[in-house]
């Protein structure tokens, strides 16, 4: 056995263990502790099995930007204390059996996987170098499933909505009830005013070198949103009300362009999401930019939470 | 010469190892917040600053070396500041509040 086997076998360990905790443990607050934990070591997880873009997906959305969503969401339970009436016997059954179905179902497809696993990995390898880019996982997710890409942002705009949805009709519109903790010279206002540059370029970077290296939208837009909220949480930038209209612009931003460069695929090259041929890099580079813009306002968004106050006018 | 390197990246990343680990027990065992951030913050100094110090020689080129020190930078940084923010709330508010 191997050192490096011996470090895999622990790490699949500690991650069912961490898991189970999350579960068990009866406290809110200590469960989400354990699923930013949980998402930390899967992160490492998918290092151990090469797939760097996907860790640091899992590492900025799974572990942080869920984590602090869920965080949001213990203090807000904490506040509304809600009735203690425990859940009579006949629905705690049926929630136990649709649960074990669940686990049932995502064992059996676990467990016995197709003879021949369906993958573009070998036609991505041969032609990645028609598109321009040097990632084959950027190639995958520009060019094979450009589709996936384009809906997956568009469901992170509906998710937005939904949240946006909980606010009650007089304020919808309104400013984010984000909790700022304003002190004028304390130490969170220095890191709020260190911070976001360096951030901002790693940000770019990230974005940048997705096309040939591991990065991309997602993980640069995670970056900005954090440095975002960084600066609105420090009080030095105020909440906007989400009725601003360059809110929303940047919102559409990237999915809008996306879609229409796609179009002009249909006109230019042969297809819906085609690109025409010699423009592949710089089109999709030009869809990153402006996802990353769009990712960052739609997360930095999310985690300010629904509408609660009017915009004074 | 290149295993008098290794046996320094060995060195130096079992050192911060050690920290690591003196700074988990130290979270584990200590009675009270403010004693605990202290134990944290050793290792994100020591432990972290050994570790990066231990791989400077194995990374390819000056970049990889400027990127493996100005993550310990920013690590440094945030640390500090939250576990500021975090005993600011602890003598504010107490341990529970």
């Amino acid at each position: 056995m191997t050192i490096s086997s011996v470090f895999d076998i622990g790490l699949v360990v500690l991650i069912l263990t961490i898991g189970a905790s999350t579960i068990v443990v009866r406290e809110a607050f200590a469960a989400v502790i354990g699923f930013v934990v949980y998402g930390l070591l899967l992160a490492i997880a998918w290092v151990r099995l090469s797939a760097v873009d996907v860790a640091l997906t899992e590492a900025a959305i799974g572990g942080g930007m869920t984590g602090m969503l869920m965080l949001g969401a213990v203090a807000r339970l904490r506040f509304a204390k809600g009735t203690d009436a425990r859940t009579s016997l006949p629905v705690r059954l049926a929630v136990g059996i649709l649960c074990a179905l669940v686990a049932a179902g995502l064992a059996i497809a676990v467990l016995s996987p197709p003879e021949v696993i369906p993958t573009l990995a070998p036609m991505v390898m041969e032609n990645l170098a028609q598109s321009g880019l040097g990632n084959p996982v950027a190639g995958v997710l520009f060019v094979y499933r450009a589709l996936d890409t384009l809906l997956e942002k568009v469901v992170l705009i509906l998710a937005l909505l939904g949240v946006w949805s909980l606010a009650p009709d007089s304020v919808w519109g309104g400013i984010p009830g984000l909790r700022v903790y304003a002190q004028p010279s304390s130490t969170l206002t220095f890191l709020a005013q260190l911070l976001p540059p360096v951030g901002i370029v790693v940000a770019i970077y990230m974005c940048w070198v997705g096309a040939k290296e591991p990065g991309g939208a997602f993980q640069g837009g995670t970056v900005l949103a954090a440095m975002w909220l960084l600066v609105m949480i420090a009080g030095l930038k105020s909440v906007p009300s989400t009725s601003q209209p360059w809110l929303r612009l940047l919102l559409v931003v990237g999915p809008a362009i996306f879609l229409a460069i796609g179009l002009a695929g249909m006109v230019l090259a042969n297809a819906f999401l085609d690109y025409p041929s010699g423009y592949a890099k710089a089109l999709i580079v030009a869809i990153e930019f402006s996802l990353t813009l769009s990712i960052g306002v739609a997360l930095g968004l999310l985690a300010a939470g629904p509408p609660e106050r009017v915009r004074q006018p | 010469m290149t295993l008098a390197l290794d046996i320094f990246t060995v060195s130096a990343v079992s050192a911060g190892v050690f920290f690591f680990l003196a700074g988990t027990v130290g979270l584990l065992r200590f009675p009270d917040s403010l004693t605990r951030l202290h134990a944290l913050t050793k290792v994100d100094n020591l432990g972290l600053g050994l570790i990066v110090l231990g791989l400077l020689p194995q990374t390819n080129g000056l970049f990889g070396g400027l990127k493996l020190v100005s993550i310990w930078l920013l690590v440094q940084l945030s640390g500090a500041i939250v576990t500021q923010l975090i005993a600011g709330a602890v003598r504010q508010h107490g341990p529970h509040g």
